[in-house]
């Protein structure tokens, strides 16, 4: 066996497990931190796949952004304690069924298809070509979602600035 | 099924990442529909998005998508950080609003 496909399937296990525990395990802080191996873990499938900048990008913005801020809420809506963690499970025999079933139809569907496959030349890296597509191309997405990101810059800082307003006027 | 069990253990193709990407995507329809904890929830949203960018990463290296999949991906990368964002702050006002973010608690609007 190659390298390559040693480290795929140990990436993709570790993402697999590491999103299993974050699903089923009672504690949220435990989820938090088993939801960042499986974050490392896409990003390694990334780097297989010949997207380098991608990664980088997804090391960080999920683990070095999204995370802290999933602690963040962790930490500011639970009451202080840690027995508090625990969340609640319900629906499971529903969820799981269609869980299931929704993973067996795609890998059916997946493995049956005969996708068109055409080998692409391995690159040196994909920065330079997503610059020149990112201002060439897309240079209309860009510019909306830097619009997106301020707007929801503002939002969140307005929504979260009138909360503390609240508290300061209530009590 | 030989062939199969053959194939499974070969070089990874496209076959086996989106095969990945399928069971993670089942996962976290897993968390968004047993958790009742609003965080746990959004943390299942968050596994859905990183599924689907797989999936497009995935074709733009096996197929003629060539670098349009990965841009797509960054895109998809930059929606998921506003979204984190902004439903955080939901989430922060509807506990300070409620003192719960249990879903099933949270239910002023049910007719």
């Amino acid at each position: 066996m190659e390298l390559t496909t040693i480290l795929f399937y140990l990436f993709s296990i570790v993402t697999i497990g590491a999103a299993a525990v974050m699903v089923f395990s009672k504690n949220i802080v435990h989820s938090a931190f088993a939801l960042m191996f499986a974050l490392i873990g896409v990003a390694a499938l990334y780097v297989l796949l010949y997207a380098d900048f991608l990664a980088a990008t997804q090391l960080l913005v999920y683990v070095g952004g999204i995370l802290i801020l999933i602690l963040f809420g962790v930490m500011l809506t639970s009451l202080g304690y840690t027995f508090n963690f625990r969340t609640i499970t319900v629906n499971l025999v529903p969820a799981t069924v269609l869980s299931t079933g929704a993973a067996v139809l795609l890998i059916f569907a997946f493995v049956t298809t005969e996708w068109k496959i055409t080998e692409v030349a391995e690159r040196p890296d994909t920065v330079y070509d997503l610059g020149m597509m990112l201002m060439g191309d897309y240079i209309l997405p860009f510019i909306v979602a830097g619009v997106l990101l301020l707007i929801a810059i503002i939002g969140a800082i307005l929504m979260s600035t009138r909360l503390s307003a609240e508290n300061k006027g209530g009590t | 099924m030989d062939v199969l069990m053959i194939q499974s253990f070969a070089e990874p193709g496209l076959t086996h990442f989106l095969i990945v990407s399928a069971i993670l995507f089942s996962l976290g329809i897993m968390a968004v529909l047993s958790r009742r904890n609003t965080i746990m929830v959004l943390m299942g949203v968050e596994l859905i998005l990183n599924s689907a960018n797989i999936n497009f990463i995935a074709f733009s290296r096996f197929t003629e998508l060539s670098l349009d999949g990965q841009m797509i991906g960054l895109f998809v990368i930059i929606i998921a950080a506003a979204e984190a964002a902004v439903a955080l702050a939901i989430v922060l006002n509807v506990y300070n609003r409620f003192k719960t973010i249990n879903l099933d608690e949270i239910s002023l609007l049910k007719g």
